[in-house]
């Protein structure tokens, strides 16, 4: 056992040193030189800029308070959509609190004009806290809200949301969604362009 | 629940089921020793580690030898990692600058990474530098994932061999495994996950002005990097808190998927690596057969469950068609949400692409009996085939008792000592899964960790023991875990999880070798029909069934009867 041990030691040491250098500092510089140079976009966050303004990143939900601007899903990250402490809510099923936040945001979404079963997704928390998306019919719950704040008509609204839809790949890896950064994006462009 | 989530289902087990043979191809040439395509690329950086380690690459290592040899590199392994944590505030890459991680925190760290667990009681992007990242975790994520695929090759030569003192040697092992397979096809998988929006950069953050105008402070790093070998390596630290459900870490749908085939790949290999190893893919078939009958059941219950969601919040309003969205990503869905619980869970994994706290009781019972199995449905690379292979050695006993016959399997007599020795590897699953859980459920440093009240909080500390035991390293991540009390216990949970499995699982190997070849005969149980593979999955249910049915029913069971009758905590 003993000699086994010594003779154990150097291999563990050399192998332990270079495997560090290598996979620790050869591997993600090589796959960070490649990604720089082939997907900068993607590799550097899918940042949107406006000019100088960072606005975001499309990948990344961000919190819209305003009834002009379709809104996103309760977040647990921080205060809310913090992007630098992404969480879930982590509350059990038969948690009260959580049926209390989720009876509290019916509630919000009723007197918001929302009619009929609540798309589950306005009133749950995601996973990350950062979800990007909300369902096609959570978004389109939230028409006539926006349609009444900015003077819109709601079919134009729909329309929107519908040509925003994302399917999911082959039709069944994942769920249709909306990116509702970018379709709030897509909206001040039409606001912009439309008679007030 | 509906038909694509159905087809979806069936679609990625068959992909499964195809992915095993060229997979297995491939390590078979590693496990074998033969050149492969990428030998004239890398063969001169493994001659070159061989040469700056002194060793001889063809010299074989008895089982103890080999037992040695892995130990003290994991434990080497263990004390640099320790030791970057407590210093990631004076070295480098730190530009968020983080503080030193406290000591129980990086006790409990280095452990899980090293042992292929990755539980994190940490959000890694408000706690862990750049460099810990890279230099620590990722580098332990591929060194752990070859560990245990090199313990695989181990055992398998046990069987394939005859009368043999050796087992192969650890070193070349763990060198060729990581040069010809782990490396390079993580990166490819990581310029896969670029393209597809995956960040790989050295900056720390970056700082927005919402459409709204609000401050939103992003938070950034080399994860592609990582994130690839976190997957293929069943591994399963999240670079994010949020882990694969960040949309950093997981921004499609196809990324989804690829994630969680990347989870099953090596795994489902190994099993068609082992069958042809012992002469017959037949063999290799039948155990793939059998994890898959226990994968298709458990992805059955946890969508069904989740699809189902929670009549609580229904009673409140809530759409029932949509299920339990709690937790979960738009983008995923339930059914794509469920499947990856299954497969993470199935396989040592541990990567989350939704709060499995945040599932039903039922949904999230599924995840917690896999890993309570032994993670032997396709299982963490390595440690699922051994970890199976045990079980087939107990299955093989059990069936020589009923024909009376003494117990052969692949051409190896099962004898006392194996049968002693797979039943001391087993035992220690339950042993401490069920013994940390006890004294954290009477403790009051163990009852101040739960979020949850009731049902929901007993499973939240038997979830997060289950886990580290079994190395998987996801959570029921209400429970506070960065606390002296859980770092510690948890991390001698998860040393003995690992190591205390794999010393009598190679003390196996080394007497299997020395066996002689036992030529099947009319009285041999055949370990390849639907006969043998009903028997091998008999056997795991009933006996990792009925050592946690008690805890189950106290946890997800009571709590699905809570949840049905409205009960709040």
């Amino acid at each position: 056992m003993g000699s086994e041990l010594r003779s154990a030691l150097r291999p563990a040491l050399a192998l332990l040193l270079l495997f560090t250098l290598l996979l620790g500092l050869g591997y993600p510089l090589l796959t960070l030189a490649i990604g720089q140079a082939l997907f900068p976009r993607q590799a550097n966050g899918s940042l949107i800029r406006d000019g100088e303004r960072l606005v975001g990143s499309e990948l990344v939900g961000q919190a819209f308070t305003s009834p002009a601007y379709f809104h996103p899903r309760p977040s647990a990250a921080g205060q809310g959509y913090d992007a630098a402490a992404s969480s879930g809510s982590n509350l059990g099923p038969t948690s009260r609190a959580l049926a209390d936040r989720i009876r509290a945001d019916v509630a919000a979404q009723r007197s918001a004009g929302v009619r009929g079963a609540v798309p589950a997704d306005l009133v749950t928390a995601s996973g990350s806290g950062l979800d990007p998306d909300v369902s096609p019919a959570a978004a389109l719950a939230q028409v006539p809200r926006v349609a009444a704040a900015r003077g819109l008509p709601e079919a134009l609204l729909r329309a929107m949301v519908e040509r925003s839809v994302r399917q999911p790949t082959l039709g069944l890896l994942g769920a249709p969604r909306v990116n509702i950064l970018l379709l709030n994006r897509q909206l001040d462009g039409v606001t912009a362009q439309s008679p007030r | 629940m509906n038909v694509q989530g159905w087809l979806l289902i069936l679609l990625f087990t068959a992909l499964v089921a195809a992915l095993a043979r060229p997979m297995g191809a491939w390590l078979f040439a590693l496990y074998a020793g033969r050149r492969t395509p990428l030998h004239p690329v890398l063969g001169p950086l493994e001659r070159l580690l061989y040469t700056a380690g002194g060793i001889d690459p063809a010299r074989e290592q008895s089982w103890r030898g080999y037992a040695v040899a892995m130990l003290m590199f994991n434990l080497a392994g263990i004390l640099l990692l320790y030791a970057l944590l407590r210093l990631q505030d004076v070295l480098p890459l730190n530009p968020q600058g983080f503080d030193a991680v406290p000591g129980h925190l990086a006790f409990a760290t280095a452990i899980s990474f090293v042992t292929n667990t990755n539980w994190q009681s940490y959000g890694g992007e408000t706690t862990m530098s750049h460099l810990v990242q890279m230099l620590g975790f990722t580098v332990q994520n591929f060194l752990s994932a070859a560990t245990g695929i090199a313990l695989a090759f181990a055992l398998v030569r046990g069987f394939a061999r005859r009368e043999a003192t050796g087992i192969g040697n650890y070193w070349a092992d763990l060198t060729r495994i990581t040069l010809y397979l782990l490396l390079p096809a993580s990166l490819a998988y990581a310029i896969f996950l670029m393209a597809s929006g995956v960040p790989q950069t050295l900056a720390g953050s970056v700082t927005a002005t919402t459409v709204e105008g609000a401050s939103q402070t992003i938070a950034l790093g080399p994860v592609a990097s990582q994130l690839a070998i976190k997957m293929f390596g069943t591994n399963g630290g999240g670079f994010f808190n949020a882990n694969s459900a960040h949309p950093f870490e997981n921004p499609t749908d196809l990324v989804n998927f690829v994630q969680m085939l990347s989870i099953f790949a090596t795994g489902a290999g190994l099993t068609w690596m082992f069958g042809k190893a012992v002469g017959n893919t037949r063999q290799g078939w039948a155990i793939l057969a059998a994890m898959l009958v226990l994968f298709i059941a458990g992805t059955t219950v946890t969508y069904r469950a989740e699809a189902a969601g929670n009549p609580i919040h229904q009673a409140l309003g809530v759409d029932a068609a949509d299920g339990n969205m709690e937790g979960k990503e738009t983008r995923f869905g339930i059914a794509a949400s469920a499947l990856f619980a299954v497969v993470t869970t199935a396989a040592s994994c541990g990567a989350v692409n939704a709060m499995h706290g945040s599932f039903t009781p039922i949904g999230g019972m599924i995840p917690l009996l896999n890993m309570q199995l032994g993670e032997i449905i396709i299982g963490g690379v390595g440690a699922g085939l051994y970890g199976i292979l045990l079980f087939a050695i107990l299955a093989v006993f059990v069936a020589g008792l009923m024909v009376g016959r003494s117990p052969e399997y692949v051409g190896k007599k099962i004898e006392a000592r194996e049968v002693k020795l797979a039943v001391l590897a087993i035992t220690i699953l339950p042993l401490m899964i069920l013994g940390c859980t006890a004294i954290a459920s009477v403790t009051g440093a163990g009852l101040a960790g739960p979020l949850a009240k009731g049902p929901h909080g007993f499973s939240e500390i038997l979830y997060a023991f289950t886990s580290a035991v079994a190395n998987n390293g996801s959570a029921f991540a209400g429970l506070t875990a960065n606390t002296r009390f859980y770092d510690a216990l948890l991390g001698v949970a998860m040393f003995a999880g690992r190591f205390f499995v794999i010393l009598p699982m190679l003390a196996i190997a080394g007497s299997l070798a020395a066996k002689r070849f036992t030529p099947p005969s009319a009285g041999s149980f055949p370990t390849t029909g639907p006969l043998w593979v009903a028997m091998l999955v008999g056997l795991i249910l009933i006996l990792g069934g009925l050592t946690f049915l008690p805890a189950l029913a106290l946890g997800p069971g009571a709590g699905q009867a809570a949840m049905i009758s409205g009960q709040l905590y």
